[in-house]
């Protein structure tokens, strides 16, 4: 997935995660991160946005992300969402559940 | 196999906004029967695919325990709808609610939709189950066509809300509503499936919320959307049968076992026999006062 | 007559013989006030009469919560005076207490002891601001240190909201109310009997007398005058409400049945509830039963709240024990009501008496963590930072005979029940129940309980399973890293040291 726009998704509130997403050239995927559970989960919600976006197969974005003790599978949908806007695309790829 | 159960406790249905993270993670916590959680309405229309991906990520990753899980869709006729079906229906969902439920080709259309995807994910073609929200003069007027359309369904529902202004009405005492009521219940019995009552918006007024629900089930409705967790107890609490029914119900019961003891295909209670709607109907009853009085329905 | 024929006389205690009365007054009761009384000019002049020496120890209340503007002044003042090396021993300290840090780092003080810690002077001291570390103690440790000598104050510096020029102080006014009142002060009152002098600072200078007092003159040494002892809206605000909170509602209703399938529901039972909006909430759902079973409470403990008024009001408790107001409806309750009774902290809690927490059947408490021995945290976040106080958790939860403990599974993404707390503050022995939104646990050690619950109908789970339920939900977080250097001591109500708090790592 090509990113072409910047994004975002997701809202300020508690429980979620504000991610705003820029396409870059090269670089990899960077993350600026703000968290209230910074210390206890930081390096986690790293992992899940890193993996949701490769996942995507994006691999250069700049990303910058406001969270509010979101859980994973939040993160990763706030993610994804932001994704798809970014490319301008609605070619969603669903997996059933396991 | 399939992951909807026709019969059963369906009093109260929990309204969850599908945009709002907090509340779907939190909603499992109370004792609704079942939980909706909703791209429609609550959705702002520049929202549908955060709300989409954040139902679907949902669904796939947290424990509902044995909730049923009903995630209201937005109409066909938008495009959102398919789009919704594409990403809940993979996901896992129990029941799909299809909004503004007009005619039994509405039902028809989103079945079809709906077996599609199950193909093309390799699932199980009737897994999926249904609801119809009827929300029109002409849904209502249609109701039993629409209660029959499909196996998948599980019932139907009033939407009040959108059919009040259809019939140039407001929501007021319930009498606006007593035919739109009166023939849902009529066509979902007839369908052998649930009937079940709108929402009630004034969360503070639990007066009046408990004699809508009063209404509803003496009418013969299986349960109500809530939209609050403070609606459930009350709501729960207009289910539980009374103490003298419940008496006559386990003293039915005791008279079936006696006979079936015995030897005997017939079974009287005080002279009087006993025949099979008197039987189911104290089955429900009991079924209905065991699930009220559930102190915690936490599973280890 | 000579005194020393008197058979005995040696036996009894006296003065000799009687030699006539001193000069009688003849002035009005009007005039006399006027001189001979404890007033001061200010609070320097009260200071150097004090004999306040560098490496004594002050106290504070915290009666005045949030609102307090009576140590910062009394700090500033000292501070100009020239003192160093104070200790602080405050009966705890809030967020608007951080110009303590500039006194810290200037050394006008160098020590301090409290029940709790929050806001930016928290921050610093767990990032390392002291080199002494600091000592937090419960409301019965404290008031036990304190009348044992285990903590010795020089000079109690003590807010009142009324004080005639006697000394006889109060938390509010019964002549009339200045603007402020806290209710009761019954943290002051045991600082007043037991500090060496005491100085009671007023915005409300009433005749004599200030009846009925708090503090009586007899404990003060010096009153002093000045314009602003606090903010009235950081005080108190009118009436604490109930949590509408969805969550909160459901563990409280639960933690209500808790109490009455265990057995201390009954006619005449006994209880204190946290201020948390759960535990608080419990009340409520009491409240219902307690009307539709015809029951009635003999009383009611602890800070006290607006709704533990208005069932005193309505009958469904006879008395209340007030050793802090929560709000202003509390205070103007104890104002009113001759039923509602205010207590000093010895009374409360003080492990070396048959205190009132020892009549409790049962007590409601909050925690920001429990682990998996039941022990509780509520001084430290899960971050590592002092953010709450021990109040009378130990003391409570000890005493009660059912001691619950009302917390959500998690908050936000922090699980709350934990395989081992950031800080013990009340060890698991003292814990009978955890009621949580997604179950309840009974500890092992009360398998009397475990059965009544069963028996009610209640679903019990194990705290194990809680604690996986909550690490399922969240996910494991990384652990908190902290250095080497001790920044706090938590003592148990006995005053022996129950856990350190370590400085947290940048």
């Amino acid at each position: 997935m090509k990113l072409k726009v910047p994004s975002t998704a997701g809202t300020a509130e508690s429980n979620d995660i504000m991610v705003a997403l820029k396409p870059a050239e090269a670089g990899g995927i960077q993350i600026s991160l703000q968290s209230n559970v910074m210390q206890q989960y930081g390096r986690q919600i790293r992992a899940v946005i890193t993996e949701t976006l490769q996942s995507l197969g994006v691999e250069n974005a700049e990303v910058d992300a406001v969270d509010k003790g979101a859980l994973d599978c939040t993160i990763r949908a706030r993610t994804a969402a932001a994704a798809y806007r970014a490319a301008e695309s609605d070619d969603y790829k669903w997996e059933a559940k396991k | 196999m399939k992951r909807y159960t026709k019969d059963r406790l369906r009093r109260s249905m929990m309204f969850v906004p599908g945009n709002n993270p907090g509340m779907i993670r939190d909603v499992h916590i109370y004792a609704a029967d079942s939980i909706m959680f909703d791209l429609e309405d609550s959705v702002a229309y520049t929202e549908k695919d955060t709300a989409r991906f954040l139902v679907y990520n949902a669904l796939k990753t947290l424990d509902f325990g044995k909730k049923e899980i009903v995630v209201r869709i937005n109409d066909l006729s938008s495009g959102l709808g398919i789009k919704d079906l594409e990403a809940i229906v993979p996901a896992g969902v129990h029941v799909v609610r299809l909004p503004k439920t007009d005619s039994a080709q509405d039902v028809i259309d989103c079945e079809k939709e709906i077996e599609h995807i199950e193909r093309e994910h390799g699932m199980e073609v009737g897994s999926t189950g249904m609801m119809a929200a009827i929300e029109s003069a002409n849904g209502v007027l249609n109701a039993r066509e629409i209660a029959h359309a499909s196996d998948r369904l599980i019932g139907i529902a009033l939407g009040a809300e959108d059919y009040v202004t259809d019939l140039k009405t407001t929501r007021a005492d319930g009498i606006e509503l007593l035919f739109a009521r009166s023939m849902i219940l009529n066509a979902a019995r007839s369908a052998g499936i649930a009937a079940l009552d709108t929402v009630f918006s004034d969360v503070n007024n639990e007066e009046g919320f408990i004699a809508e629900a009063t209404l509803v089930k003496k009418l013969g409705f299986d349960g109500k959307s809530v939209i609050n967790p403070r609606q459930i107890e009350p709501l729960h609490r207009v289910f539980m049968p009374s103490e003298k029914d419940l008496n006559k119900a386990y003293a039915i019961m005791e008279a079936i076992e006696d006979a079936k003891k015995r030897g005997s295909g017939v079974a009287s209670l005080k002279g009087k026999m006993i025949d099979k709607p008197v039987v189911l109907r104290a089955q429900r009853l009991i079924a209905l006062y065991e699930a009220g009085t559930r102190v915690d329905d936490q599973e280890d | 007559m000579d005194v020393k024929k008197i058979p005995h006389i040696s036996e009894i205690g006296n003065h000799g013989a009687y030699a006539g009365i001193p000069a009688k007054s003849v002035s009005t009761f009007d005039e006399r006030t006027k001189s001979g009384n404890k007033i001061v000019e200010n609070l320097e002049a009260a200071i150097k009469a004090s004999g306040l020496k560098d490496g004594m120890t002050i106290s504070f209340h915290h009666h005045f919560r949030n609102g307090d503007h009576v140590l910062n002044y009394v700090i500033d003042t000292l501070a100009k005076m020239g003192f160093k090396n104070l200790t602080v021993a405050a009966s705890s300290l809030a967020g608007v207490h951080a110009p303590l840090i500039q006194h810290i780092k200037n050394g006008v003080v160098t020590h301090i002891e409290t029940s709790g810690l929050r806001g930016e002077l928290a921050e610093e001291i767990s990032r390392g601001l002291m080199d002494f570390p600091i000592v937090f103690r419960s409301h019965g440790g404290r008031a036990a240190a304190i009348e044992s000598g285990l903590l010795h104050i020089d000079v109690a510096f003590l807010g009142a909201p009324s004080c005639d020029p006697y000394g006889n102080a109060n938390g509010y006014s019964r002549d009339d109310d200045d603007g402020i009142a806290c209710g009761s002060l019954g943290y002051a009152r045991t600082d007043a009997k037991f500090a060496d002098k005491v100085i009671i600072l007023t915005n409300h200078l009433v005749p004599y007398p200030n009846a009925p007092f708090a503090i009586p003159e007899s404990d003060v040494d010096y009153v002093v005058k000045i314009e602003d002892i606090g903010d009235p809206a950081g005080i108190m605000s009118g009436a604490t409400r109930y949590t509408k909170n969805p969550k909160e509602l459901k563990i409280a209703q639960t933690a209500a049945n808790v109490v009455e399938a265990a057995g201390y529901f009954y006619d005449g039972f006994t209880m204190q509830m946290g201020s948390g909006g759960a535990s608080l909430a419990v009340a409520r759902y009491l409240r219902q039963k307690m009307i539709d079973q015809g029951i009635h409470a003999r009383f009611a403990l602890g800070g006290i709240t607006s709704q533990i008024c208005a069932m005193h009001e309505e009958g469904l408790i006879d008395k209340i024990l007030d050793v802090q107001s929560f709000d202003l409806d509390a205070a103007l309750s104890l104002k009113k009501n001759h039923l509602h009774q205010q207590i000093d902290a010895v009374y409360y809690a003080s492990h070396l008496h048959n205190s009132a927490v020892n009549k409790l059947d049962f007590v409601i408490l909050s925690a920001l963590e429990i682990d998996v021995g039941f022990n509780v945290n509520v001084l430290t976040g899960s971050d590592g930072v002092i953010r709450g106080a021990i109040g009378g958790h130990p003391d409570t939860a000890e005493g009660a005979s059912l001691s619950i403990i009302v917390a959500p599974l998690c908050r936000g993404r922090i699980p709350c029940v934990v395989d081992h707390v950031q800080t013990v503050i009340t060890p698991g022995a003292a814990i009978d129940v955890l009621v949580t939104d997604q179950g309840v646990a009974v500890n092992p050690s009360r398998p009397d309980v475990a059965e009544k619950l069963t028996a009610a109908g209640i679903h019990l789970t194990t705290i194990e399973a809680l604690r996986d339920k909550a690490l399922a939900e969240v996910g494991t977080p990384d652990p908190i890293r902290y250095t080497d250097k001790i920044v706090g001591l938590a003592m148990y109500r006995d005053n022996t040291v129950l856990d350190v708090i370590r400085q947290i790592e940048e």
